[in-house]
């Protein structure tokens, strides 16, 4: 096991699309538990992409077992050529990454999604989630498209209008 | 102190503000840090960060004459990576009236709670004008404790919303 490097901005692979993994073998989980050893090394990560330490392959990390107050979560979830089925309301949250130092902004994601990944093994699962997990899940995988947080940042004065009304996901996108 | 000086310029709003501003100090060799600009009730306000060699306010003066601004220049200790990430939230709503502010920041302050961001704005309409505020702030207390610490003011017709930030980290 070892901890790996990470792609920091303004590092221009951060914008690369990965690839699909195709085999499922010794050396995919040797990497996985790299990648693993690296997020608990980042400050605070519940999640973190193969492409953050420079492998173009579509694999995520997250885990939302560990916040400071429980929330819903599957676990450590390692998910393999993850795909985004179904989006469902919107919220705005903060996020920060471990390829952006020193910087944190607002994010608008779906508050449910539906996806369906493969293990390490090369079996499928369907998942849904919510809230802090659904928003880990895209974020990571907005990684494997090339896509950072930054990408999608907006005016922190949107948030003015974030009335409750907006929160109960009455919005399908 | 640093080598960082705070500037601030308000002016009516029009287009090219920023640009001949930042424009001026580039040409002056000046380099820019964090900033804050934003359009209040018709002026423009400039916060920002400035580090560079000479009198600031001479080297703006072209400038500001021109585009009739107001200039202030500070000394400031502290420079970049200094930022503090909000934990809470709090977002408060109700009918237009004196001391909104003072009230609902006077409870959070003695709750040990710290602004890091302050945004307000009147909806509504003249004649029932409705006051807006957004606040993203940090404390050591649990969210119960700030929650506490504002409940009485509900009665008195503030709609006031405690949450918490969870700054994602991916």
């Amino acid at each position: 096991m070892s901890i790996l490097d990470i792609l920091t901005i303004p590092d221009e692979r951060l914008k690369q699309v990965s690839e699909p993994v195709e085999t499922f073998d010794d050396e995919l989980h040797s990497f996985i538990s790299d990648l693993e050893e690296t997020r608990q090394a980042g400050p605070g990560a519940v999640g973190i992409a193969a492409p953050q330490v420079g492998r173009f392959q579509r694999i995520v990390i997250v885990d939302c077992s560990q916040t400071r107050k429980p929330i819903p979560n599957h676990g450590h979830l390692v998910l393999v050529n993850p795909e985004i089925l179904q989006w469902d309301g919107f919220e705005l949250g903060r996020e920060g990454c471990l390829s952006v130092p020193d910087y944190t902004g607002n994010v608008i994601r779906a508050e449910r999604i539906k996806l369906v990944a493969r293990d390490p093994a090369g079996e499928c699962h369907e998942y849904e989630m919510e809230g802090f997990e659904a928003r880990a899940v895209q974020h990571e995988v907005d990684h494997l498209d090339g896509l950072l947080f930054l990408d999608r940042v907006v005016s922190r004065r949107a948030d003015l209008f974030q009335r409750k009304v907006y929160k109960k996901g009455k919005t399908k996108s | 102190m640093s080598d960082w000086k705070m500037v601030t310029l308000i002016g009516e709003d029009r287009p090219g503000i920023v640009a001949r501003v930042t424009d001026c100090l580039y040409q002056n060799g000046c380099a820019l840090g964090e900033a804050s600009m934003m359009r209040l009730g018709g002026n423009f306000t400039i916060m920002m960060m400035v580090a560079g060699e000479g009198e600031l306010k001479d080297v703006l003066s072209p400038v500001a004459e021109d585009l009739q601004l107001r200039v202030h220049v500070d000394d400031i200790s502290g420079g970049l990576h200094q930022h503090c990430v909000p934990n809470i939230q709090v977002r408060v709503m109700g009918a237009d009236r004196p001391g909104i502010v003072a009230k609902v920041t006077g409870a959070l302050a003695e709750a040990g709670f710290n602004i890091l961001e302050l945004e307000s704005d009147v909806a509504g309409t003249e004649e029932s004008p409705v006051y807006i505020m957004n606040i993203q702030g940090y404390a050591e207390g649990t969210i119960e404790d700030i929650q506490q610490a504002v409940d009485g003011l509900g009665e008195e017709g503030m709609d006031i919303g405690i949450s918490p930030i969870h700054t994602l980290i991916g």
